[in-house]
């Protein structure tokens, strides 16, 4: 059903995005520095945003809304025709000027979950585009969590599945067992995190991929929190050469008038 | 000059400027109040910023009038109504931005414009009732800015109505009865909400309104202050004119126009560039909607605020660290009595003075800096420390204020002309 639109969004990029995007990421499963990843997406990447709309309407979802967004303003903005908004993104039954909406009921999400899944507007501004990337790809088995199987290191104990395990697979964490000393002579363990390994379920995705995946819906997230973040400043470039003209005729006039002043 | 209303020459003209003249002193305004009124010609850097002012002020009321247009006070509709301003209101983001971030552009003017006085000694008689009533005016501002940070309804928003209105629940006896009052309710709630935005767009900027004529009505009668500190109203030409005086039209309206324009290109770059300012002018957590069951992991007030912030945090007890927070607010009003220096400018002032209004600045940012953060131990004794430094500045102003050496003070204003 989503075919088409797969194909026209993604043919001609997969040809660059993903070099182009991966080559910034973490190179090996290492990942002890995880807390330095930062997204650095692009809002002005049409494409990798078309992407993220993609990923989200298709993993994230049937999960997380969007309540400030409509369909149609985000079509408008990325440059999605009717046509492929109709057929690959909208959920059935939504209308273009609906917005982005959940079909879970929130009743059933905190049966299922402990808790409802948090609305996403405005999470790229709450928390920031590098917690989101984190999160996203520091998920690791766990089989203590028997509710998900798995646990974060963004987020320890979230909540949350890990839904995009199909694309990345399971990771085990690696942790070893530090051994402090506190001030009051007691010595204390911690579990200290010393990288990811590949675990025995692989996902669909290679690591290179899935770290595109993951930086494109970042990047979807961050235009969500802010619509009009490309607008404004592009609107600046102009407001400040205004005011920069405006300012060199208005010194120019001072000066004329304070000739007389001695 | 000023004419009496009848005699008026733009009344005695034809058209419909000498018939709206004859009945409206339009022109007899224009004279006495801008080209009648004579202004140091020594004006420096820091004269902008009382035109600054003014123009945050009009700029508040214009884009606070459109924000209220699609505002809807009330807990469950305040926040998702600025984020339909945000996203659907054509231009809304503009105004938004124009208005949360003007704000704080708002504090840097009147800080600025405020160090101008310390600087000069523009409290000094005759100028103490202009001084207090720009005091007043700075106090109703804190309240606006206070009311208008809780309007957006975000997490921050709520606990830091919380934290504030709290305070007032320190005072001995009428402390709890006053902050349910203040509130409308037994926590900070929907009627808090309402009442903050009923101030906030009517009672507040009357108020400000009233204060700002006063204190611009007052400046009329005293005249500018100086970086020389010195009275042109004492040397004045055969005409009757200050011969250090220039009209103030057109000399400082073209002036304060250049002013303007490099002041909006900064605030310009901030508007579109960074708007949050990195999260310094919007908070992280206000983009998340109050939660009375969340608290966010730190709570401070917006940057403006955290130098009184950090000396209540400093002290450890919370009725004396309330107290604290009042006095370094109330001492402001009392430094035109303070200040015994026979010399207004800091130009001619001895060192000590020159010293002790440096530390002090110096305080008051990094007591802003302390305040934003989280505490520590080795931070609140800064604060600590710091907020000694502050009281000192006022405290022994009579003190070091006396001590010299101080510069002979010119008969005329220095000024050189440029070119």
């Amino acid at each position: 059903m989503r075919a088409s639109f797969w194909v026209s969004v993604l043919a001609p990029l997969a040809l660059f995005s993903h070099s182009a995007l991966a080559a910034e990421g973490p190179a090996t499963l290492a990942g002890a520095d995880w807390e330095k990843w930062s997204a650095g997406n692009d809002v002005q990447n049409n494409a990798s945003l078309q992407r993220g709309a993609r990923n989200f309407l298709g993993y994230c979802v049937g999960c997380h809304s969007l309540k400030y967004m409509r369909y149609a303003r985000m079509a408008q903005d990325l440059h999605i025709t009717p046509e492929q908004l109709e057929t690959d993104l909208l959920i059935p039954g939504d209308k273009p000027t609906d917005y982005i909406i959940s079909p879970m009921p929130p009743a059933d999400a905190v049966n299922w979950f402990g808790k409802a899944p948090p609305d996403l507007s405005l999470e790229a501004r709450l928390r920031g585009t590098a917690w989101i990337y984190q999160y996203l790809k520091t998920f690791y088995a766990d089989p203590s969590r028997t509710t998900t199987g798995v646990n974060n290191l963004r987020l320890p104990n979230s909540a949350m599945p890990h839904v995009l395990a199909n694309l990345e697979g399971v990771k085990i964490g690696v942790f070893r067992t530090v051994e402090e000393k506190g001030s009051d002579g007691q010595v204390s363990k911690r579990q200290e995190f010393t990288g990811f390994r590949p675990g025995e379920v692989a996902g669909s995705l290679s690591e290179a991929d899935y770290d595109g995946f993951v930086r494109d819906t970042v990047n979807f997230l961050d235009y969500v929190g802010e619509p009009a973040q490309v607008a404004r400043r592009q609107l600046g470039i102009w407001v400040l050469l205004f005011l920069l003209a405006f300012t060199v005729i208005a010194w120019l006039l001072k000066k004329e008038y304070w000739k007389d002043v001695h | 000059m000023a004419n009496a209303g009848n005699t008026s020459g733009a009344a005695a003209k034809g058209g419909f400027y000498g018939w709206l003249n004859k009945r409206l002193p339009v022109q007899d305004f224009i004279d006495s109040q801008l080209i009648g009124y004579y202004a140091p010609k020594n004006f420096n850097f820091w004269y902008f910023f009382g035109f600054l002012a003014t123009l945050m002020l009009a700029m508040q009321l214009l884009t606070g009038i459109f924000l209220t247009m699609n505002y809807k006070p009330g807990a469950a509709t305040a926040f998702d109504s600025v984020e339909y301003i945000m996203r659907e209101v054509d231009g809304g983001w503009l105004i938004r931005y124009l208005h949360s971030t003007g704000a704080s552009f708002f504090f840097i003017v009147v800080y600025l414009h405020m160090f101008r006085a310390f600087l000069y000694g523009s409290y000094r008689a005759p100028r103490e009732l202009l001084w207090l009533l720009g005091m007043f005016v700075y106090l109703a501002l804190m309240a606006e800015a206070f009311f208008g940070y809780v309007l957006p309804w975000g997490n921050m928003s709520f606990w830091g109505a919380q934290v504030i209105v709290n305070l007032f629940g320190t005072i001995p006896v009428i402390g709890p009865g006053l902050v349910e009052w203040i509130r409308g309710d037994y926590a900070i709630a929907d009627a808090t909400l309402n009442r903050f935005f009923a101030l906030h767009v009517v009672a507040v900027p009357l108020a400000l309104l009233l204060l700002v004529m006063l204190h611009l009505v007052a400046l009329r009668q005293t005249g500018s202050n100086n970086p020389d500190g010195i009275e042109i109203k004492e040397n004045k030409g055969a005409d009757g004119k200050p011969l250090d005086g220039i009209p103030f039209h057109p000399y400082y309206t073209v002036k304060d126009v250049m002013g303007m324009g490099v002041f909006l290109m900064i605030f310009a770059a901030v508007i579109f560039f960074i708007p949050t300012m990195g999260g310094v002018f919007l908070e992280p957590p206000n983009f998340e909607p109050a939660n009375p069951l969340s608290t966010p992991e730190h709570i401070a007030p917006v940057w403006y605020f955290t130098p009184f912030y950090a000396m209540l945090r400093a002290v450890p007890d919370q009725k004396l660290g309330a107290l604290v927070m009042l006095l370094s607010i109330v001492v402001f009003f009392f430094v035109p009595w303070l200040d015994r220096s026979p010399v207004k400018s800091i130009r001619y002032k001895g060192w000590l003075s020159k010293v002790f209004l440096a530390v002090f600045a110096v305080s008051f940012v990094v007591l802003g800096y302390l305040g934003l953060e989280p505490p520590s131990i080795g931070r609140t004794l800064a604060a600590r420390v710091f907020t000694v430094v502050y009281f000192a500045f006022f405290v022994l102003m009579p003190i070091y204020s006396k001590i010299g050496p101080f510069k002979k003070v010119p008969d005329r204003v220095v000024y050189h002309a440029h070119a």
